[in-house]
């Protein structure tokens, strides 16, 4: 923390830096082992041979959040288990990443009702969202890699 | 003798062609019935063949659209018959894409497309405007608003040639 933080602006140095760091994390983000609907479905579908996740360094399913940098919330989180989704998040050693399945992880979908979280962001910071209902694994595969995107433009002071 | 019976298994696949898509170069085309993102059509002239009379909203069993309505004049007019969409969106993030909007609409109006690019780092984003969702005029039309002569589109579901 404290040398990312007095590296400041190197210029080229901290840029280059940046590249490295963010390839490594893209290249082995290993998912956490963990479904909770009908999405979960599509997700083991993209998981085997005909979608392959290992293409993007994601061979391992992780089954202990200790071990996992991305969560995928693949279906409907109810109120009872909330609390369970977010002690695995926190369990998670950062950096991690969520990914919110669609569209009940991301807003409830046809669920609007006392029973469901409203949006899994209600409890654990997402940081993409994946419609469809469950989505393709294409538009799954199409989520991870709005995620790798959004990682590349990651910069050193945005971890210290 | 299980042993080999074991690795002929083995070794034939080792032979086949792989069966992985390579997803983001190449893609599997989907099933027909596939739905996916929506549309709003136009008709050949340019004008827009959604009336905003929100059937597709009273159908959608998500509430993911919001339909509003306003006046259509002569002088600017969208779409035949009284009234036109004003406001038109829909939440991508709540459409289950079951496509009874496209069932309940009068005019044909919304359609899903195979469009499945639906990824978003911000759930403001996944609201789609009725700009993002009309499909741009055909070519040599104007489009909408435009200015017609009186009393020429009066009624706001035209003669189809295939009711369905």
């Amino acid at each position: 923390m404290g040398v990312t933080q007095k590296l400041g602006n190197l210029g080229v140095v901290t840029t280059t830096l940046d590249t490295a760091i963010n390839w490594a994390r893209n290249g082995a983000m290993w998912p956490l082992l963990f479904g909770l609907a009908c999405c979960a479905i599509e997700y083991m579908s993209t998981q085997a041979s005909s979608y392959d996740l290992s293409r993007f360094g994601m061979e391992l399913n992780r089954a202990t959040p200790r071990q996992a940098d991305l969560i995928i919330v693949s279906g409907r989180v109810t109120r009872k288990m909330a609390p369970v989704v977010r002690q695995l998040y926190d369990q998670m050693a950062s950096p991690k990443w969520v990914i919110s399945m669609g569209d009940c992880a991301s807003c409830g979908g046809v669920y609007n009702n006392y029973a469901v979280v409203q949006g899994v962001d209600e409890i654990i910071p997402v940081d993409v969202y994946v419609a469809g209902c469950p989505p393709r694994p294409e538009q799954l595969l199409h989520g991870i890699l709005t995620l790798q995107e959004k990682i590349y433009g990651e910069t050193i002071k945005d971890w210290a | 003798m299980d042993l080999i019976k074991g690795f002929r298994t083995t070794f034939k696949h080792v032979l086949q062609e792989p069966v992985t898509i390579q997803y983001p170069e190449q893609e599997k085309p989907f099933q027909e019935r596939f739905k996916g993102r929506h549309e709003l059509k136009r008709y050949d002239n340019g004008l827009e063949k959604c009336i905003g009379c929100s059937l597709c909203a009273a159908a959608c069993p998500a509430d993911a659209i919001w339909v509003e309505a306003s006046e259509n004049t002569d002088e600017e007019r969208y779409s035949p018959g009284e009234r036109y969409a004003k406001t038109y969106e829909i939440n991508m993030l709540r459409c289950i894409f079951c496509g009874y909007c496209e069932d309940a609409c009068p005019t044909e109006a919304i359609v899903l497309t195979q469009e499945h690019r639906l990824s978003f780092t911000n759930r403001r984003d996944a609201i789609y405007t009725k700009d993002m969702l009309i499909v741009p005029p055909p070519e040599g039309t104007e489009g909408s608003p435009q200015q017609v002569e009186p009393g020429k589109f009066n009624r706001p579901i035209p003669d189809m040639e295939n009711p369905k």
